[in-house]
């Protein structure tokens, strides 16, 4: 029994009650939120030695029925999550208040709550011991977002909102839900395995069956925005750009690969995904999502819709990993979950700042402004760079891994691919960071009034940004965990 | 009679049955209204805290009958007073004395008409519930089973709303057609077994398999009208929009209850084979009121419809786990019966607050108060997502044993899990049309009725939606207490099943092909 993963699970939950009693003092308020954070950050980092050593932390809570509970665990794949998650959100939290402030954006208490559920979410899934605990948080998560979505309250919000709600709430319902319960009659039990091998299926059981709860799980998982399931990603857009950075760039979504690829590895184990030839045609399928989305992300020009349709790209980078099956295609994919996390908050954050100094949300309008926001688009440039896969830049690492993965699978169609997928997102990436240092203003538009954006703002995306250069410069840190995982 | 575990001592269980009607007698001579506001409340809540003597007592490890009390009723026909509890009922007995007191609160402000009569009807109420639930002689049963309308009926008929007239006479006639062949069944089964009534003796006897399939569908007849399931709902909804907030609670959390549980008390063990035989039929009509009960909900406008046909969906899922026939499959029927009791009859309740605020049931109406009554909007998401099976609530819990019941049973019989899969679109549409409403009650949508004058609930309705949420949290954390106190039974009812009908499931199993 170990209580800090119980702790870590409570501070943002005491947090959002926090924000909810002291909502009218919005200084107390947003000190509430920041310390939760840095609290959290402390906690998830005081397991790290354990972790590190090859420990698995378990903390147990309820029980449901026998084989079924609700039980924490950190172990080194956790950990990847949860260390991504609370880092982010202390970043995430002061830039939001800086957007939120500058704005005027209304009912910011509701906000500030349902921000601190969601990484309650998120944590919970980080740390969740079994499939019914992961389930849990997972809809948790779904559920404390909707009023996040539908911040503005308009018709747009409102159905982005219904959107993300049917699509989430619909598969989980839909593919999860039977799944869990069918996993559960064939084992007895839904915990997961202690490692990625053997899985938890017995010898024996009827092999329809299982790749039938195979594709469940990964159509279940809705969030991980493999296409068809991916609409709901987009359409969250509407929600303000502190939301789309952190869960719709990052906790969200990153719930939903960290629950698909946990469940390839330790429910059907990578035994059994050879067994029945799960991986490769998986990695094919999350292949067609890496070039369809790259592809709508060219065709867009709001800049968010391209973040977006950029994220559903990026996140079958990582199923798409796990599925080859090799040693560096499972760390290529999990260590995306980082490197993704960190250059995606960066994109969007400027994105926001972008919005809040300008009020601009398309890319053709963004010529010439490189030079009144150097920071923002430098930092832009950099992260777009991690994006593409360039060097010394985090994204890198999970290209080399990813590369090297699918040459020792021998699958030369997942090589082609990545390529191609590279050269789309350089195609989509590189002409914005161009236009907005080499570009001109148009006429009749100067730059009057147009300068940085708050630096409540300007240095958590400065702090986003130069993590990315540090994990793609010095990734053992992270690589441990990934290569614990692998074993 | 070795099946009887008799009682020495306190009789607890006609106290239960007793007391509130003694209350209702009581009432006949209180003047005043609020005084009779205050007797009820302290006759109902009595008894609610004498019926926690039943689990101090209760022996989890035998499956006879226990606290059973004995007396001659009417030595002529054989007819006794014979009363006890097992772990099929004692749940469901706790469910009704819990709730009454709660009913009660709920209609305090409420009802404003002839209070003193309707809290008599409440308590009158409440000793027929009980007593079906206890009642181990079949005359004693029925006359209790009859005796339920006449209270419903007036509670819907006085004091329902403008359409009271039609719905509570819909639902007379309807239940009261149902029981008629109940009659015949009754009266057939004293005839066959020495003209006794006593109904641990009439189970498990070997009927010859025509006389059962006979019997079982007098009982079907019954005890589907009073589920109801699919195609015998239809006069659920009338009766619920009409019905004043306690009389819908009693409805839904209990009247409905009692079909679930004549199907485990009787059909089950008097008529084995045909029970088999007839499976079929009944999980697939139990899978069409799934279904046909989440579309017609997503299409409602009027929330207590809205709930009424949930309901029709939520008790699909409870015969649909009887009627699979394994461990798991009724035990989470049984655990549901109690979730839907706490669920749905929370949600009639905060139905209630809004109406009662509002003046109107409509979904349109009430859009967008979340700003407004946060308090009673916590609660209702709490109701909400129970209703629907969120992981860490009850009805999560008793659907997840369910369908894995139905799994298990899909395993057993074919390869493939038709029957549990084809269950899957209910709950997806729970989720839907109880996401629905939640969002249209919290935030509604851009032109939303002024709500600013509305306020947010008083102690009273939080003392009344508190208790709800307590169990709604306790069944879907740790359910176990609640599971160990049927599964004796439970166990013990299936063990004699299966020796009665082993050679005929192949022959069921075949009808699926």
């Amino acid at each position: 029994m170990d209580y800090k993963l119980l702790l870590a699970l409570l501070i943002p939950l005491i947090g959002t009650l926090g924000v909810m009693i002291k909502g009218d003092k919005e200084n107390i308020r947003e000190g509430i939120s920041c310390v939760s954070s840095i609290l959290l950050l402390l906690v998830v980092g005081s397991m790290v030695p354990a972790v590190w050593h090859g420990k698995t932390l378990i903390f147990h809570m309820f029980t449901i029925l026998p084989g079924v509970s609700v039980t924490l665990r950190a172990d080194s794949m956790s950990m990847i999550f949860a260390l991504v998650a609370s880092s982010l959100w202390t970043i995430a939290v002061f830039y939001s208040m800086g957007y939120m402030r500058t704005l005027k954006e209304h009912a910011q208490t509701r906000f500030n709550a349902c921000f601190a559920l969601a990484i309650f979410g998120a944590i919970g899934v980080a740390f969740s011991d079994n499939l019914f605990t992961m389930y849990l948080f997972y809809e948790i998560v779904s559920v404390c977002t909707y009023p996040l979505v539908a911040h503005h309250q308009d018709d747009e919000g409102y159905n982005g909102g219904r959107k993300y709600l049917v699509y989430l709430t619909a598969t989980a319902k839909a593919f999860l839900l039977p799944a869990m319960i069918l996993i559960y009659v064939l084992t007895g039990t839904l915990d997961f395995a202690p490692q990625i091998t053997t899985g938890i299926f017995p010898q024996g059981v009827n092999s329809t069956l299982v790749i039938m709860l195979y594709i469940f799980c990964i159509f279940g998982f809705a969030k991980n925005g493999i296409m068809p399931f991916h609409h709901w990603l987009p359409g969250a857009m509407v929600a303000p750009t502190p939301v789309s950075a952190l869960l719709h760039a990052v906790a969200v979504v990153k719930v939903g690969v960290f629950c698909t690829t946990r469940v390839m590895l330790y429910v059907f184990g990578t035994d059994t995904m050879h067994a029945l030839n799960l991986g490769i045609p998986t990695a094919y399928f999350v292949g067609f999502t890496v070039i369809a989305a790259s592809i709508i992300a060219l065709s867009k020009d709001n800049l968010k819709a391209r973040l977006a349709y950029s994220t559903v790209s990026q996140l079958s980078y990582i199923i798409m990993g796990v599925a080859l099956l090799t040693e560096p295609g499972i760390q290529g994919g999990l260590i995306h979950i980082v490197n993704h996390g960190f250059s995606k908050i960066t994109l969007f954050f400027c994105a926001g700042a972008i919005y809040v100094a300008t009020h601009k949300k398309n890319i053709s309008e963004m010529e010439g402004l490189g030079k009144t926001m150097p920071f923002t688009f430098g930092a832009f440039a950099i992260a777009s760079l991690s994006m593409i896969g360039a060097p010394p830049v985090a994204g890198f690492i999970t290209k080399w891994n990813l590369l090297v993965g699918s040459v020792q699978a021998h699958q030369m169609g997942i090589l082609l691919i990545l390529i191609t997928s590279t050269m789309l997102n350089a195609a989509y990436f590189a002409p914005i960071t161009y236009k907005a240092f080499f570009g001109k203003r148009p006429v009749g538009e100067p730059f009057v009034g147009i300068k940085e954006a708050p630096l409540a703002m300007l240095i958590p995306i400065l702090i986003a940004c130069l993590i990315s250069i540090i994990i793609g410069i010095f990734p053992g840190f992270m690589m441990h965990f990934v290569k614990v995982v692998t074993g | 009679m070795d099946q009887l575990l008799m009682n020495s001592g306190f009789p607890i269980l006609s106290v239960l049955i007793f007391l509130p009607l003694a209350g209702a007698l009581l009432l006949i001579f209180v003047k005043s209204e609020q005084l009779c506001r205050y007797l009820a409340l302290v006759v109902t809540s009595l008894v609610a805290l004498l019926s926690l003597r039943l689990i101090a007592g209760f022996d989890i490890t035998t499956a006879k009958f226990q606290f059973v009390e004995q007396h001659t009723w009417i030595k002529a026909f054989n007819i006794n007073y014979i009363i006890g509890v097992d772990g099929i009922s004692i749940l469901l007995i706790l469910l009704t004395t819990l709730i009454m007191p709660l009913c009660v609160l709920a209609s305090w402000s409420y009802i404003k008409t002839r209070v003193q009569t309707f809290m008599a009807c409440l308590l009158i109420m409440e000793t027929a519930m009980i007593g079906v639930f206890v009642a181990l002689d079949l005359v004693l049963f029925y006359i209790l089973w009859e005796a339920m309308l006449i209270p419903m009926y007036l509670l819907i008929g006085i004091w329902g709303g403008p359409r009271k007239i039609y719905a509570s006479i819909k639902f007379f006639l309807y239940t009261l057609a149902g029981s008629i062949l109940l009659l015949v069944g009754i009266i057939w089964l004293y005839a066959t077994n020495n003209y006794s009534f006593f109904i641990p003796g009439m189970m498990w006897q070997n009927y010859p398999i025509t006389s059962q399939i006979y019997l079982f569908l007098a009982f079907f007849l019954a005890f589907a009208i009073k589920v109801p399931m699919f195609p015998f709902h239809t006069w659920l909804p009338a009766a619920h929009v009409e019905a004043p907030t306690a009389g819908s609670v009693i409805l839904a959390s209990i009247l409905l209850k009692m079909g679930t549980y004549g199907f485990l008390r009787f059909a089950l063990p008097i008529t084995p084979e045909a029970t088999v035989i007839l499976m079929p039929y009944v999980l697939w009509l139990s899978i069409a009121g799934i279904i046909y009960g989440g579309f017609t909900a997503l299409a409602q406008s009027d929330m207590k419809k809205l709930i009424a046909y949930s309901s029709v969906g939520h008790m699909g899922f409870v015969t649909l786990g009887i009627f699979v026939l394994n461990i798991r499959g009724i035990e989470g029927a049984i655990l549901q019966m109690v979730n839907h009791g706490i669920t749905t009859g929370a949600l009639f309740l905060c139905v209630g607050m809004i109406y009662e605020r509002t003046h109107s049931r409509e979904l349109r109406s009430a859009t967008g108060v979340g700003k407004y009554m946060p308090i009673y909007i916590t609660f209702l998401a709490f109701f909400s997502l129970s209703s629907f099976g969120f992981p860490g609530t009850n009805s999560f819990v008793g659907e997840f044993m369910i369908i894995a019941g139905a799994f298990q049973f899909d395993t057993v019989l074919h390869k493939f899990p038709y029957l549990a899969l084809a269950s899957i679109p209910g709950a997806v549409l729970a989720a839907a049309y109880m996401l629905r409403m939640l969002q249209k009650i919290i935030w509604g949508g851009t032109n939303n009725p002024d709500q600013s004058w509305i306020t947010d609930l008083n102690s009273r309705e939080i003392v009344v939606l508190a208790p709800f949420l307590f169990f709604v949290l306790w069944i879907g954390l740790g359910p176990q207490p609640f599971i160990d106190l049927m599964h004796t039974s439970v166990t013990q009812l299936l063990q004699q099943f299966d020796a009665h009908q082993a050679h005929s499931i192949a022959a069921a199993g075949s009808l699926f092909q």
